[in-house]
Formats: structure tokens, C-alpha cells, sequence
């Protein structure tokens, strides 16, 4: 069970949260004008990175607020979160516990 | 007292005799033994069958390591453990314990026909055989396969045993209670860390428990430990926990733990939990595993009464018991001196060591000389010999040509081997801290952490007593959180000891013809690692695959490091090139029942009942599960099935009255200047022009196009809407609420607040649904023109403020209730009360579904599958031609979800006006087709129709709106059923009844 | 390499010789500097895929690379449930194609994959799942895929240990039975067709590692950079599961991929006690009992993308609650291994075999958590596509563009969800 750092609450356990997906995915303001693929590669296609990935959470169980997190998928370990509209954080902001 | 039994020392209390029966045979041991040193003390050496071989097997070791002697414990039929090891069975008054895997007795078992013909079973055997003929494999081959596999009996009655579970944080945890254990323990407590240390073993001090030579500041080994442990428990930040497995390390130093309870006691409480499963969060964690005396690989090593130098040591200093009369020690180490000279000066002959090492010096082989033992050096085992019980071996000199000189046979009843101490790295690994190969140590220790972790003492390496307790003490000062304390320092000092130990098989083993086990519960030989990589499995995880070595219960604790260096040694590759198998949880076998805990029964997932439940159940209602609901499903009279509670129920609402709890429902208000706004953006109709007090049947669609949920949508006031959604789809829909008001839209003012549990609904349906209520509801005027079809008002509702809606799912005139969900109960019964008159009844979910299919009315998830969009489910009138955007409105846009082909929601009759549907079945165009039918469609929903008189069915068929009039058929094991295709909505299709 | 064939006389011949005369069971290969074919992943669908390539396609000289040790992916680390009663027809099509080859695939590698064919259940526990089971038996019968309903007490009679309590949370309301579903011996299957690949001149190429996808001017696909060195090859079909994306990434083209961890576990080994397949969606158990004696159960999937090989400790106490709930005479069973695997997963759950939008370079992934059960279907189909640079009919719907176009075949969401 993940201990995942929620930018407003600190560190809680996995439990606590729901899992969001791939982060900083805006939905096109206007769809209609995206041809299909283009409104494909919105709807489905996923970088699914290997390293460190910038993810959704949502500390669902607790403040109720999704936020954004730095985590490394190859280790698991976070790196980082930071609130929603905050822009994506250097890499050096903190290092794996 | 048994002549195996020691006259004084260890630590059994030798004034509790405890009996206890093995295979029937009544035995006495004493309190503090284990099941195995029991045995051992009555001269019982034969303990199990091998897996394959049916080799009569005994006790090798004395701890969690143990790869041969499995027993099952019954305590009674219920509660009959198998598998459980020997060596860690705490004995009992009346323990009751049974041999495994033999038939039809342990000392005369036909399954050692196998050994026999052992040569015909050589590893991956079952790969190369048994394909012909091909029937065969199911019939024959595979069953007695089986039958002839697996170990122990599984219970066959449910487990009354209870499981707790708990969480805990600390500072720092210390995994493992021997000499570096305690002085982590005692070093981070000194510093006021919240501490909490665990081990195995029925009391703390590890190795310590078994050793008669160490001093420790000024102290014998057993003193120091008594006061460590009474340290440690006087400390109030400190959680001493014995009995207690660390089984597996996870992301962020969550450690789980298996506490056991009450497998040590004669008679538990009832209701005391077996087993306890702890999930501690450490801030740092301190690893003192130590380290698992290694087997040597020779011929014959597998017979009862071979075993570790440790544990004859161990049964002889713990537990007081002699492991035999004439001994011989094999060994690679100077470790194995030490049980030798024990072993003597406790009065047992120590008949010869043979030492695999060229030359021998150092402090305990020079004892060991001393006392007249013989020692041979350059020695190895050409074989062993006895049946039943090891009875001799036979030792030679290897030579440089490499054939054994001076060969001699010894006879004995108990063989000693020492090769090595194998450091105990299965937590670190499960951690994700790298290991390294040491040369030094001729082992894998512990190098780079992944976590905030620490490993300390034998299992890093540090074997010797001093250097070990030096090493916890500077890992548990390291760990602790702050350091103000003075360092504590402990002086320790025993016997020295060179204990690189030795890999593989010993020199000629592979030339003898009796069997060198490597994995003894597997009856892994060296020949059938040399047969792995004859056959080209060199990865050490092939060879683990193809040859099942260290796949046994013991995980290989044993055999792992031997059958990596006899398979490089085979492949000619460092042993770091071979690699090592992935160590994995658990560490030892852990209880299904303590990960499942007091998840049971109704505590198995939460049970979430309406506050009508009671009432319901009182009066005989039937319940379904839907999500975690439990529903009414009908309610029965008096020698009803469902059919004929059904159609009473639906007849009652169609001609008069009836009561329905949609307590259920999803309820979400979604309130503030944005909330038109945020539901124009979200669901598929259109919101802006919906007058306040006006309700609307709202549709949610994913991304992607398709449905996800429906529901009615009240406006209450400009800015505030209460929204419902389907009974499992509440959490779903406000979670996607909230993932776009935070983080698509945060430009919009509005908030989203789940009501559920606030409210209770009671819906009234039916012609008669008026004068009913209007004795009920007070403060608004219920009739058609002031409240007409899909409205709102608050009122006083039996005197309860609430909410009236006027809106059915029944297609008749219908008013569904809200009033506080503390106020259900009464409202409902007052409700039924004023109906009396009227003849309201009770009707449940089933019912609920008839009446909207004969209205055509879909259920999101039954008549949809999420592949359905708003026009499939002829829904599009529903949906805002004229609003820019919503969510899934551009997936729509595709092609695809244009075509004419697309499956639509239709109504099905049969042809013969009788027969009933079955859901689920297959629509065809074309009768009498065989397999693979041609298909157009399936059946969604289907009923018998009380009004109507007929059966009547909801279908989705390809292009089915074109298709109305005409005949498809409904392909089933006795015959194709004509329908003919209608229009979805059977009943009333001008609506003229849900508005009178 | 002469051929060695396996047969009970074989092995009693060569016992004479006390086993000193077996030979490899697949060449070592040192890599070439050039293939027709390179297939990249050494799991069942890699070395299948290469298998069917050279007997059935002929294409010349095919190669395998493996960045580890062959099977040592999901292959070995599943649960090796094999069944075809899916709801779909062309999910059904294509996974009805694998039983079909499981069935005669010991024969036809010589190698005993131990396909067992004991019968896969799926319990139902609310009125929803009966009717969506009732929907799968129905499409399945008239698809010609067996797969037949039982009431509780047929499938107490199926499988003794089910615990049909009225009273339990989730009661046994029926129960989905497909009697042609089974499982087999995973390690065998990746072994076997290395075995019989390896007879047909296919390189297998372990630790071996993807680092490049070389593309000519044209962008077709013309070789591979590995670990080993650089490889010419004329196709490239990726068949890398968990890390597929990452491999295709090193040619630009991206998927609708998510890697998640998937994790299994074993009790030890007791006599035999559990005579079938079951699988419980609803509430998520899913258990056999291996040959060796282990009881087999499936865990579920975490919750958040990953490649670590491991999951959490509480998906296994959900898993186990599930199985102590429906088998409750199992609670004093022991765990004795838990595993990890990297499942990927598209967004309607169902695979992808098809042709990449770069040329000649193919693409066989998104089996989630079902790939075992369609291992030969899926290398024979996969093979068929890169040999024709077209899609089998079987495979045909399973395409990448299906998600541009809406043409999505979503099993999981077809089971809905409780309404």
C-alpha cells in the first residue's frame, strides 16, 4: 500500500485515494474541431511512461481533492505533488524517499 | 525421562510433562519443546515422506527453514492444519499430529515404489511423456498425477478460527530478536524512538537461545538476553511482539506481520482470535533475519537423523535433547565444532568430523582435537546408510587425482553437516534493496536500499557475536529519529569462528550412485540440475522451473545458494552470472484466514440498508443484492412465487396503488451560480431552460459516447439541483463530477454534495396515487394543472418537510416522496395507512422492472451494456441539439455511431403470444440456422406482462427501429421462438395515464 | 541440432544412459547481423509467434530477442486459466481459436503443456450477473462455443468446496460453466514452442534487449538496436506485453496502453481438493489447483499504472477474504508465494494484433489480464499478420484504429456494472 503524499493533507495511505490516470490531459475546449484522431489520441492514447510519470490522484477519502503527483513507475516512489493548475514541477524538486 | 533427554539445561520447564500423539502414538515432551525436539527426545527421527520420492525423511533443522519434516496439527475436524513445520509446532497438552504423504503408513509407505523407479522420473519428466494417446492425458495420466502430488489434507469443514487485524506506526521496526535485533532495539529505544521488534520464535534472543560459550556484557548468552527482554519490555515506547512473522516487506516500509495467537495453547478461549495480522507503517526499519545454516550436498544426505550442526545444537542447548548416541560431524565451517563439542561434553560419542576444508586450524577445531575427536581434513561423503534412521557414512580423503582416499565407514544414528551460513536476505530483497555477490562471504548481502531501511548483523554478513550486536546497536541509534542519547555499548565475546562454509555438492558426489539432494521437500538431486542444464536451462530461474527446486513450501531457504553454485559450476559461470531467484512474499507460509480477517459474512463487504429495510423484511419481503444494496425485491403473500407476487403488485399499481421504497436511488445536489452551467457541460440534455420546480430525465454519457448513467434532475432553485442517478451508480457519477468541476472546470461556482443517505424515497404509483396523498401532503396543491408530470414542490409530508416529485417510472400517475432519511420509516407507514382504503401494496424492484418495460423505460446496465449511446437506446430526443459541447457529444460525431446498423432498443412479441424470453437470448434474422448463427441482436429485458396479458420483451437489434412488423427469431436449444418487432413502450404509448 | 522427440520411450531409453544424452532444448543463439523476421518478446505469443511463422509461413530466417530469460514474463507469471466464453463474436472467434489449438498443442509441439481441460466456472451473484452469464451462454451456444448454465447445485456438484449459503453476502445465484476451458502448465508453453521453433531454425536470443527501431527514409522498419548489437531485420512484431508502449515508443508510434500490476498467489501444496476452474468477477476470486497440489488464485489488478512487478499487500487480503468467503474450509490454508506481473491494458480491455502505422514493423498486445488462455491463437494470428502484411479475418476487428472509429469490443463493460 502506496504511502502518497496529498499536497493538502500530507502523506495518507493508498487506501485513502482513488487513481486518476495520466495528468495534464486538458479536454480540447472546443472537441468539434479535432478531426477523429485527433479526438482518439484525447480520448485513449497514454504515454504509460516507464520512469518517472506525472499522475492524477485523488485523495477521495480524505479532502476529496484531486492533485497531481511525480512518481517513478519502475520503483514506485513519489517525487512529488503538487495542487491542480500548478504546472509540473522540475525534476529536482525532491528526491525519492 | 527418555535417554534422549538431557538431565539438566536447556529451556523446557522439566516439571510440565505434556502428552501428545504422533500418528496415533502417544508420546510425553515437556513444556518449551517444539513438536520436533519432542519427537527427537523420544528417539523419533522418522517424520515424513518427500514429495516425489516418498523418501523417509526427518528433521533437518530446528527453525522457520525447514525443508522436510511437514505435519499436519488437528485439533479437531474443523480445524486440521497441514503442512505446519515440526520445527515450529509449539507442543501442547494433547497435541495431535499426523504424518503426511504416505499411504498406507509412514514406516511402510508404496508411494517409495517411486524412488525405485526414480530414474524414469528425472526432472521435467511430465514435459516428454504422457501426450499418448491423446485422450489418455485427461483420463489417466493427469488424476494419478495429481493424486500422487501435493502434500498435506486441506480441511474439508469451514474454519471456525477467528482473525484480527490491525494497523500500527512506529519509528522504527526491528524484524528479528537475536543478538543484533536486540541491540537495535535497545540502541533506538535509548534515543526514544517508538520502537517495535518482532520475531518468529515463542521468546526473543535468537541464536543467543541455543548458545553455551558466549558472554555478553559480563553474562552468560541466556542472562543478558532475560534482561534485554525485560528492558525492552519495561519501556513504555517499545512493542515487543513474539510469535510474529514479518512475511513480506512493501512499497514505503509497510512491513505485514503474522502474529500467532493461540496455535501454542491447549485449550484457546472460543472466542480468542487465532492469528493476528499486522500492517505497521515504519518511519525506519532495522532487518536482524541473521542468517540459515547451509546443508552440504552429498550421497545419502536426506536419511532421518541427518542434519544441521546448528540444530543438533539448538536441540541440545534449548531443548535439552540429544539427537543420538554415536554422532559424525560433516562440515565446511568451524560453526559445526561447536555442536560436535557440545554434543560431546553433553555425553554423546562424536564418532569423527570429516571437514571438507584442506586444512583445519582456528580456536574450536583445536578444542575439538583436543577433546580426541578425529578430525579429517580434505575430506567428503561417498554415501550414507541405514533405513528407517541413518545408521552409518562413509567418508574419504579427496586427493589431487580427485578419487577418495582412506576410505572409511562410520557407523552412527545421527550425521551432523555444516556448510555455511547462508544470510537470511528475503526482506531486503522483497524491499527492492540490490544485492551483492561477496566472495569473502560466499553469499548475497545486502547493498543498496530502496527503502528507509537497514539491514543488521548475520543476514549483512556480520556472523560473529560481537561484530552482529555492534552492528545492531549502531543501526538502532541510526534509525531512531533523533540522536540525544550517549551510544550504548555491550561487550560480547565467543569462541572465533571461519565460517565461509562451503557450495554445492562436496567432491565425487555426482560419481555415487546413491542420491545427492539439493532440495530435500522437492527431491531435487544434483542430477537433475545437471540434467536442467544439459537440457539448456541456465537462467537459475529456469532451472528452478524445469527442476521445481526451491519451489517447496521452504521457498529454497535451504537449497537455493547450493543449486546456484552447482549449476554455474555445471555451466562454468560465476555464480553472480547465474543470478539468483526473486525472493518473494511471504517470507514463511501465512494463514489465508489472517489476510482475510473478520471479512466475513455480513462484515465481507458493508451491507447498506433503506430505512424502510425493517419494515420490509417484516413484512416478507425478498431482497436482492444491487451494488451494496439490499433491495426489496417482491413481496410474497401468503403460498406466492415471484410470478404471482409480480403480477399482483403490477396489477395493484395499474388499476390503484402502489408503495415502492426508491430509497436507493443515487442523490446528488449539485448547488451555486455555476450548476446549470456545469450540467449543460456534463449531461447530454439541456439544462439552461429547465424552470425552476420542473424536473427532466437527464443522461449522462463517458467520453467516449456511449451511456453511463440516467436519472431524473429537479431543479429546485435557479442555482440548485438535485440530481439522481441508477442505485449502483452514485459514487461513479459524483466521482466523474468531481474529476471535471475540479479539474477540467474550476472556472465554474459550484458544488457537489452526495445526499443519499439524506434522503428517503417513497414512491406512490398508480391512478389512485393522488387521493392517497392528499391526506398526506399539505402546503401544495396536488392537482395536474399546479404540479403537473415531472415536477417539484416542497411540502409537508405527513408532517415532515420534503420534497414532492412528480415523476414515475411506472408510466402512471405517480409522486415520489423525500423526506429526511430519519423520517422514512414513519412517513412510509403513514403512507401505507392513508392507502389502506385504497388497497395500496407494497411492490419491489422486480415489479418496478415490469412496469417500465411495458413503458419502455431502459435500465441503464441491463438494457444498456456500455456500449450503447442515447440513440441507440432511442433516447435522442433527450439529448441538446443546439449545445455546443458535452461530454461524449464529440465521440458521437463518428461515423460509426451513426450507422444504420447500430444496435437499437426495440420491443419483442412472440408470435404465439405465450412464450416468455429468456434474457440474454440471441436474436436471429433467419430461422433454423446451426451454429455460428448469423446474429442481429439479444434479448435485454423480458416479462410476463400482467396488464397485457402477454409476455413482452425490450430487445437491442441491429437496425431495429427499421425493422418494426417484422418477424426475427429467437434461436434456443428446442427450437427457433418467432417474435415480431414493435415499438419498446407496450403500454399506454400516448402517456395520457402518467398525466392524468 | 538432430531432433530429439519426447515420448514415454525416450525417456525410459535415455534412463539407461542415466539422462546424459539429452540435448538442449533450443539453441543458444548468438545474434545475426540480419533477419526477414524479429520478433521481440520471448513469452508464449513472441515464441509462438516464431513457431508459426516458420511452419506454417516459411519465411526465411526468424529471430527472437528476449531482454531476460524466455517465459520469464506473464507467461510464467499467471494463472493459467484457459477459456473462449466470451460474450463478443469476435472475441469469442478469436479466443475459441486458441482452445482449439491448446487442444492439440502437445501433440504438435511434442511437448506436454498439460492442457487441462477440467471445466471453468463463473459464479454469479446478483441479478445482474445472471443476466449477463445468461447472455454469454446464450451467444456462446449459437457461436458454437460450449459454455452452459448451472443452478447452485449443479455447481456445488461441480465443485464441492463452493459454498452455496443463501445466507453468505453474496450468495452463488448460478453459475456459467464452460467444460472446454481448463488450465496448463505455463512454463511449458513458452518452453515447447522454443523447442519446436528452435527445430525450425528460429534464433532465440536472450538477454537481449530492445535499446532502437531503425526506420529507413521511407520510415519501413529496417532493423533493431539491441543490447547485443544492431540487428537488420526486414519485419519487426512487437509481442512485449507490460512494456510494449516502451518499445514501440522507440519507433514514435504510441498506443492506447496502460501497464498495471497484476499479482497471483499459491497456497502450499495440499492433495487434490479443487477439481475445476472457478472465477468470481463480482467479487473477484478466481482459483484452480495445480497439478503440483497449489491452489492458484488470481488477485486483481492495483490501481495505479506500474513496472515494478508487484502489487499491494491489501489487493491480496481482498482477494483471499473473496476465496476464504466462497471456500471456507480454505482459511486455514497457507499462502506460500505471491507473484507480480505487468498486464497491458487497452481502453475496451480487449488486444490488439495488427499493423502498426509504421511499415513492417506489427504489434500483438493489450491482453490485460487474459493473455495466457489465448497464447497459440494469438502467435498463430499474430504470424499470420506479419507474414501477409494483413490481418487474419480472426483478428481483423482487432485493430488499432478501432478506438479512432468507435469500433470497440468491450467485454468488461458488456459485464456493465450493477445498476
Amino acid at each position: 500500500m502506496l504511502l502518497i503524499p496529498c499536497p493538502h493533507c500530507g502523506e495518507r495511505p493508498e487506501i485513502e485515494f482513488t487513481y486518476g490516470g495520466e495528468a495534464h490531459l486538458v479536454r480540447p475546449a472546443d472537441p468539434s474541431t479535432l478531426d477523429d484522431a485527433a479526438w482518439a489520441d484525447y480520448l485513449y492514447m497514454r504515454t504509460n511512461t516507464k520512469g518517472v510519470h506525472a499522475e492524477r490522484w485523488r485523495h477521495a477519502r480524505g479532502c476529496g481533492r484531486f492533485f497531481n503527483a511525480l512518481r517513478d513507475t519502475t520503483t514506485d516512489q513519489f517525487l512529488g505533488s503538487y495542487r491542480i493548475g500548478e504546472p509540473k514541477p522540475a525534476l529536482s524538486m525532491g528526491e525519492p524517499r | 525421562m527418555s535417554r534422549w533427554r538431557t538431565a539438566s539445561g536447556g529451556r523446557i520447564d522439566r516439571t510440565r510433562a505434556l502428552a501428545f500423539r504422533f500418528d496415533g502414538v502417544r508420546y510425553e515432551g515437556l513444556a518449551g519443546d517444539t513438536l520436533a525436539s519432542a519427537l527427537l527426545a523420544n528417539g523419533v527421527h522418522l517424520v515424513g515422506r518427500s514429495f516425489k520420492y516418498h523418501r523417509p525423511r526427518g528433521i533437518v533443522t530446528a527453525g522457520a527453514e525447514e525443508p522436510s519434516a511437514l505435519v499436519a496439527v488437528r485439533r479437531d475436524g474443523a480445524r486440521e492444519t497441514p503442512n505446519l513445520r515440526a520445527t515450529q509446532v509449539e507442543l501442547y497438552e494433547g497435541l495431535d499430529a499426523l504424518s503426511q504423504n504416505r499411504w498406507p503408513s509412514l514406516a511402510r509407505d508404496v508411494g517409495r515404489i517411486n524412488d525405485w523407479l526414480s530414474p524414469l522420473f528425472p526432472a521435467g519428466f511430465y514435459y516428454k511423456t504422457f501426450m499418448w494417446p491423446k485422450s489418455a492425458w485427461k483420463s489417466v495420466y493427469e488424476p494419478v498425477i495429481r493424486r500422487a502430488a501435493g502434500l498435506g489434507v486441506a480441511p474439508t469443514e469451514p474454519d471456525p478460527d477467528r482473525y484480527a487485524q490491525c494497523y500500527a506506526h512506529c519509528d522504527v521496526l526491528v524484524v528479528g530478536a537475536g543478538p543484533a535485533g536486540l541491540a537495535a532495539a535497545l540502541a533506538a529505544a535509548d534515543q526514544g524512538a517508538r520502537v517495535m521488534i518482532c520475531d518468529e520464535q515463542s521468546e526473543f534472543g535468537g541464536s543467543l537461545l541455543a548458545d553455551r560459550h558466549a558472554t555478553i556484557d559480563g553474562a552468560s548468552a541466556a542472562a543478558w538476553v532475560a534482561r534485554a527482554v525485560a528492558d525492552l519490555a519495561a519501556h513504555p515506547r517499545v512493542v515487543c511482539l513474539t510469535r510474529t512473522t514479518a512475511f513480506g516487506y512493501f512499497p514505503h516500509n509497510l512491513i505485514g506481520l503474522a502474529e500467532r495467537l493461540t496455535d501454542h495453547l491447549d485449550a484457546p478461549a472460543p472466542q480468542a482470535a487465532r492469528e493476528r495480522l499486522w500492517q505497521v507503517r515504519a518511519r525506519s526499519v532495522v532487518l536482524a533475519t541473521g542468517a540459515v545454516e547451509r546443508p552440504l550436498v552429498f550421497p545419502g544426505n536426506d536419511r532421518p537423523g541427518v542434519m544441521l550442526a546448528g540444530a543438533a545444537r539448538t536441540y541440545l542447548n534449548r531443548y535439552g535433547v540429544r539427537v543420538g548416541d554415536r554422532v559424525v560431524l560433516v562440515t565446511a565451517t568451524d560453526a559445526g565444532y561447536q555442536a560436535a563439542i557440545d554434543l560431546r561434553d553433553a555425553g554423546v560419542a562424536v564418532v569423527g568430523i570429516a571437514d571438507l576444508r584442506p586444512t583445519v586450524s582456528g580456536e574450536l577445531p583445536a578444542a575439538a582435537r583436543a577433546a580426541g575427536i578425529e578430525v579429517t581434513e580434505s575430506a567428503t561423503v561417498l554415501g550414507t546408510s541405514g533405513n528407517r534412521r541413518v545408521a552409518g557414512i562413509t567418508i574419504a580423503r579427496t586427493t589431487s587425482a580427485g578419487t577418495g582416499g582412506d576410505r572409511r565407514t562410520l557407523a552412527c544414528d545421527a550425521v551432523l553437516m555444516s556448510g555455511g551460513f547462508t544470510p537470511s536476505v528475503h526482506l531486503f530483497s522483497q524491499s527492492r534493496g540490490k544485492l551483492r555477490w561477496s566472495d569473502d562471504h560466499q553469499a548475497f548481502l545486502p547493498d543498496r536500499s530502496a527503502e528507509r531501511e537497514r539491514s543488521a548483523g548475520a543476514c549483512r554478513g556480520a556472523t560473529d557475536l560481537a561484530a552482529a550486536i555492534a552492528d545492531g546497536l549502531e543501526a538502532g541509534a541510526e534509525s531512531a529519529p533523533t540522536r540525544t542519547a550517549a551510544a550504548r555499548r555491550i561487550t560480547a565475546r565467543s569462541p572465533r569462528s571461519a565460517d565461509r562454509g562451503y557450495l554445492g555438492a562436496v567432491p565425487l558426489a555426482s560419481d555415487a550412485s546413491q542420491k545427492s539432494f539439493v532440495d530435500w521437500q522437492h527431491d531435487v538431486t544434483i542430477k537433475d540440475l545437471a540434467i536442467a542444464t544439459r537440457e539448456g536451462f541456465r537462467s537459475i530461474e529456469h532451472v528452478k522451473r524445469f527442476t521445481t527446486m526451491g519451489m517447496a513450501t521452504d521457498q529454497g531457504k535451504t537449497s537455493n545458494l547450493n543449486a546456484l553454485a552447482i549449476v554455474a559450476r555445471a555451466i562454468d559461470a560465476p555464480i553472480p552470472s547465474v543470478g539468483l531467484t526473486t525472493f518473494r512474499m511471504p517470507y514463511t507460509p501465512t494463514t489465508f484466514g489472517a489476510f482475510a480477517g473478520p471479512s466475513r459474512g455480513d462484515l465481507f463487504d458493508p451491507v447498506r440498508r433503506t430505512p424502510i429495510h425493517a419494515w420490509a423484511a417484516a413484512a416478507g419481503a425478498v431482497f436482492e443484492d444491487v451494488g451494496m444494496w439490499k433491495r426489496a425485491r417482491y413481496f410474497p403473500e401468503r403460498g406466492e412465487d415471484m410470478h404471482a407476487a409480480v403480477a399482483r403488485e403490477c396489477r395493484a399499481v395499474r388499476s390503484a396503488c402502489g408503495l415502492f421504497d426508491a430509497s436507493t436511488l443515487g442523490k446528488i445536489e449539485v448547488v451555486g451560480p455555476g450548476a446549470a452551467e456545469f450540467l449543460e457541460r456534463l449531461y447530454v440534455n439541456s439544462w439552461a431552460n429547465l424552470g425552476v420546480g420542473r424536473c427532466r430525465y437527464g443522461i449522462l454519457c463517458r467520453e467516449d459516447g456511449f451511456i453511463y448513467d440516467d436519472g431524473v434532475i429537479a431543479r429546485l432553485a435557479a442555482d440548485r439541483f438535485h440530481v439522481t442517478t441508477t442505485t449502483g451508480g452514485a459514487p461513479r457519477v459524483l466521482a466523474m463530477m468531481e474529476d471535471y468541476r475540479q479539474t477540467e472546470w474550476p472556472d465554474l461556482e459550484v458544488w457537489l454534495t452526495s445526499t443519499t443517505e439524506q434522503w428517503a424515497v417513497i414512491a406512490v404509483q398508480g391512478p389512485d396515487a393522488r387521493e392517497v396523498l392528499r391526506g398526506c401532503v399539505e402546503g401544495i396543491d396536488l392537482d395536474a394543472a399546479a404540479l403537473p408530470h415531472m415536477s417539484v414542490a416542497a411540502a409537508r409530508i405527513c408532517g415532515i418537510e420534503g420534497l414532492v416529485m412528480r415523476v414515475s417510472f411506472s408510466g402512471e400517475l405517480g409522486y415520489e416522496l423525500n423526506v429526511p432519511a430519519d423520517h422514512g420509516l414513519g412517513v412510509w407507514k403513514a403512507v401505507h395507512a392513508a392507502g389502506a382504503a385504497h388497497g395500496i401494496t407494497c411492490y419491489g424492484t422486480e415489479t418496478m422492472h415490469v412496469l417500465r418495460a411495458e413503458k419502455g423505460y431502459i435500465i441503464v446496465g441491463q438494457d444498456t451494456d456500455g456500449t450503447v449511446t442515447p440513440d441507440d437506446a432511442g433516447l435522442s430526443w433527450a439529448v441538446g441539439r443546439k449545445k455546443p459541447d458535452f461530454v461524449g457529444r464529440r465521440s458521437l460525431q463518428r461515423q460509426s455511431m451513426q450507422a444504420p446498423d447500430r444496435k437499437q432498443l426495440v420491443g419483442l412479441r412472440p408470435r404465439d403470444g405465450r412464450t416468455l424470453l429468456d434474457e440474454g437470448a440471441q436474436v436471429a434474422e433467419r430461422p433454423d440456422q446451426r451454429p455460428p448463427m448469423r446474429l442481429v441482436g439479444h434479448v435485454t429485458s423480458s416479462y410476463q406482462s400482467a396488464v397485457l396479458g402477454v409476455p413482452i420483451a425490450l430487445a437491442m437489434v441491429a437496425g431495429g427501429r427499421a425493422r418494426l412488423g417484422q418477424t426475427l427469431y429467437i434461436p434456443m436449444p428446442g427450437g427457433d421462438v418467432e417474435v415480431e418487432v414493435v415499438s419498446p413502450v407496450f403500454y399506454d404509448p400516448k402517456g395520457e395515464r402518467i398525466n392524468a | 541440432m538432430s531432433k530429439q522427440r519426447f515420448s514415454a520411450l525416450s525417456l525410459l531409453r535415455r534412463s539407461l544412459g542415466g539422462h546424459r544424452s539429452w540435448e538442449p532444448q533450443w539453441r543458444k543463439s548468438e545474434p545475426k547481423p540480419a533477419y526477414d523476421v524479429v520478433i521481440v518478446g520471448g513469452g508464449g505469443h513472441g515464441l509462438g509467434a516464431a513457431y508459426y511463422l516458420a511452419a506454417e509461413h516459411r519465411v526465411g530466417r526468424i529471430a527472437v530477442v528476449e531482454k531476460g530469460w524466455i517465459g520469464g514474463g506473464n507467461t510464467g507469471r499467471n494463472t493459467t486459466i484457459i477459456r473462449s466464453n466470451y460474450l463478443f463474436a469476435e472475441s469469442a472467434a478469436l479466443y475459441d481459436h486458441s482452445v482449439k489449438l491448446w487442444e492439440d498443442l502437445s501433440q504438435v509441439l511434442n511437448y506436454n503443456v498439460m492442457f487441462s481441460q477440467r471445466g471453468v466456472m463463473m459464479l454469479a451473484h446478483t441479478v445482474h450477473d445472471v443476466q449477463v452469464f445468461k447472455r454469454h451462454v446464450h451467444a456462446n451456444r449459437c457461436s458454437g462455443v460450449d459454455n452452459e448454465w448451472l443452478t447452485p447445485e449443479e455447481a456445488k456438484a461441480f465443485c464441492p468446496p463452493l459454498n452455496i449459503d443463501p445466507d453468505i453476502r453474496y450468495p452463488v445465484l448460478g453459475a456459467a460453466l464452460q467444460r472446454r476451458g481448463g488450465t496448463a502448465r505455463h512454463d511449458a508453453v513458452a518452453w515447447g514452442y522454443a523447442r519446436a521453433a528452435s527445430e525450425l531454425g528460429v534464433d532465440i536470443i536472450e538477454n537481449c534487449e530492445v535499446t532502437g527501431i531503425r526506420r529507413d527514409a521511407q520510415g519501413r522498419v529496417e532493423g533493431l538496436e539491441t543490447t547485443r548489437g544492431s540487428i537488420r531485420a526486414g519485419k519487426v512484431g512487437v509481442s512485449a506485453a507490460g512494456n510494449t508502449s516502451a518499445v514501440l515508443s522507440l519507433a514514435g508510434v504510441r498506443l492506447p496502453l496502460e501497464s498495471y500490476p497484476l499479482q497471483a498467489l499459491v497456497s502450499e501444496p495440499v492433495k487434490p481438493v479443487f477439481p475445476c476452474v472457478a472465477m468470481s468477477n463480482t467479487i473477484h476470486a478466481y482459483i484452480s489447483q495445480s497439478d503440483k497440489g497449489d491452489l492458484v488464485i488470481g488477485a486483481g489488478t492495483d490501481a495505479y499504472t506500474s513496472y515494478t512487478q508487484r502489487g499491494a499487500l491489501h489487493i491480496n487480503m481482498h482477494t483471499l477474504d473473496a476465496i476464504c468467503e466462497l471456500f471456507p474450509m480454505f482459511r486455514r490454508l497457507r499462502m506460500m508465494r505471491n507473484w507480480g506481473g505487468i498486464v497491458d491494458v487497452t481502453p475496451d480491455r480487449s488486444p490488439i494484433i495488427a499493423k502498426t502505422p509504421v511499415p513492417g514493423l506489427y504489434v500483438n498486445c493489450g491482453w490485460g489480464t487474459g493473455g495466457f488462455k489465448a497464447t497459440p491463437g494469438s502467435a498463430h494470428l499474430f504470424a499470420w499478420t506479419i507474414a501477409n502484411d494483413a490481418p487474419h479475418p480472426i483478428n481483423a476487428p482487432f485493430t488499432i484504429e478501432r478506438f479512432r472509429d468507435g469500433h470497440l469490443i468491450d467485454e468488461a463493460a458488456a459485464a456493465a456494472v450493477a445498476h
